[in-house]
């Protein structure tokens, strides 16, 4: 795999989830990504940032055009150091959330993208990768 | 450090007038009297060197947040917010301020000719007194500009969610832009409000122009198709197009309770065809 193009962001206030949705927007857009996959993407990626903003008390979005065996993708890394998630299979069921939303970001995020890792602990923070290949 | 001797005082004041001609001249040469009117120029001008005369008789400090200087700043307050308004930047007002050292300077320059240690400490006081008031009204000035700012974006909120009356009993919201928390608030707001005013019965909620439908914008649409049916009226959401339709699938979003059309036009078809009402009958 190669690593074409990285950078970072911060993700703290709501204000940068629109930047992190505009960041992607364009990155997919560039890579020449289909107007479906690019919005997938795009909805994701606000999901993960406003988690991010809502429960990680802000944090990061790594970000990386990538190559692989003759195929592009963007890949984003969310992390935060906030309090973690006790019980990932919980957090990762439709319907569920521990404030006031309708508990589909996490499970949304997940379908509308190729490759999905969530790493989190209580105390340790939380870290979630996406990739959409072209 | 030293502070202004009263000499430099009384050379100010015997100079009053030359001061004043000098430093027009200097503002007209520099352009910085443009777009302003030269009778506004001339009673500024005089004003201010007629408030430094009397700080500088009241105030042995030059450092103008002291007392004396009160009437001064807020001379320059009020310079800052005018020139503001005819859309002059703050350099530009704080050169206004700037374009009388060099006549002070000249003058000095005269008056301690045989005292050059005298005068590099006076000019010294001048020149420190000078650039306060310069930065002051550059203070006020970005202070003045924020306000403007800070208007001007809870005016696009309020100019961002018109609703208009399509038809008799149909009102239409085209929603552009991103659905933070607080735009989202103001938009079901107006909307309510202009169903009870207009008594409408059927509200077009037009996407088209939200490029990214999450679950906080479909949480936020729920809700007012929600309070608008409480409310005995109906409600359709337009624009939800083939990429968006797609995502709130895979999102997991269900919408079923929701009547959606893909443009405007199908929905003020529909809404009509409810109201019992084709177009063209009630032009
Ligand atoms: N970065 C994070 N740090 C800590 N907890 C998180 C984080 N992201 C998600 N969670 C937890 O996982 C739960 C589910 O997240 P998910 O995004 O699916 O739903 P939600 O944010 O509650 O609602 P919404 O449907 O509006 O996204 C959250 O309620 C929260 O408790
Ligand atoms: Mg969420």
């Amino acid at each position: 795999m190669t690593i074409r193009e990285h950078g970072s962001q911060p993700v703290r206030i709501e204000q940068d989830v629109v930047l992190a949705r505009q960041l992607t927007r364009k990155l997919a857009s560039d890579c020449g990504m289909r107007l479906v996959d690019l919005t997938k993407l795009v909805t994701a990626v606000s999901e993960l940032a406003r988690n991010t903003v809502v429960y990680g008390g802000g944090g990061d979005m790594d970000w990386e055009v990538i190559e692989e065996a003759g195929r592009t993708g963007v890949r984003l890394v969310f992390r935060d150091e906030g309090p973690g998630i006790a019980d990932i299979k919980l957090a990762l069921t439709d319907g569920w959330t521990s404030g006031s939303g309708l508990g589909l970001g996490l499970t949304g995020a997940r379908r509308l993208v190729d490759e999905f890792e969530l790493d989190t602990a209580p105390g340790r923070g939380t870290r979630v990768m996406i990739t959409r290949w072209i | 450090m030293a502070a202004l001797q009263s000499s430099t005082l009384e050379a100010i004041v015997g100079n009053q007038a030359q001061l004043q001609r000098s430093w027009l001249e200097a503002l007209e040469a520099k352009g910085a009297a443009r777009n302003i009117r030269e009778q506004d120029l001339r009673q500024e001008t005089r004003d201010f060197l007629q408030l430094v005369i009397d700080g500088l008789g009241r105030e042995s400090s030059t450092h103008i947040g002291a007392e004396g200087w009160e009437e001064t700043r807020r001379f320059l307050e009020k310079l800052s917010a005018s020139r503001a308004q005819v859309g002059q930047e703050s350099h530009q007002t704080a050169f206004f301020i700037f374009a009388l050292k060099g006549p002070l300077f000249d003058l000095l320059q005269a008056h301690y000719r045989e005292q050059p240690a005298l005068l590099a400490e006076q000019l010294w006081e001048i020149s420190s007194l000078f650039d306060a008031f310069g930065l002051h009204t550059i203070r006020t000035y970005q202070k003045n500009r924020e306000a403007v700012i800070k208007r001007q974006q809870e005016e696009l909120l309020e100019l961002s969610t018109p609703v208009v009356k399509l038809w008799e009993g149909v009102l239409a919201l085209p929603l552009i832009g991103t659905l933070d928390s607080q735009r989202s608030q103001t938009v079901m707001e107006s909307l309510l409000q202009r169903i009870v005013d207009t008594g409408s019965e059927i509200a077009i909620i037009d996407i088209t122009g939200v490029p990214t439908v999450d679950t906080l914008v479909a949480q936020h649409l729920l809700k007012t198709v929600t309070a608008i049916r409480l409310m005995g009226a109906d409600c359709i959401i337009s624009g939800v197009r083939p990429q968006i339709a797609q995502t709130i699938v895979h999102l997991g979003l269900d919408l079923g309770t929701l009547t959606t059309k893909s443009n405007l036009a199908d929905a003020l078809k529909l809404a009509l065809s409810r109201l019992g009402t084709t177009a063209g009958e009630r032009v």
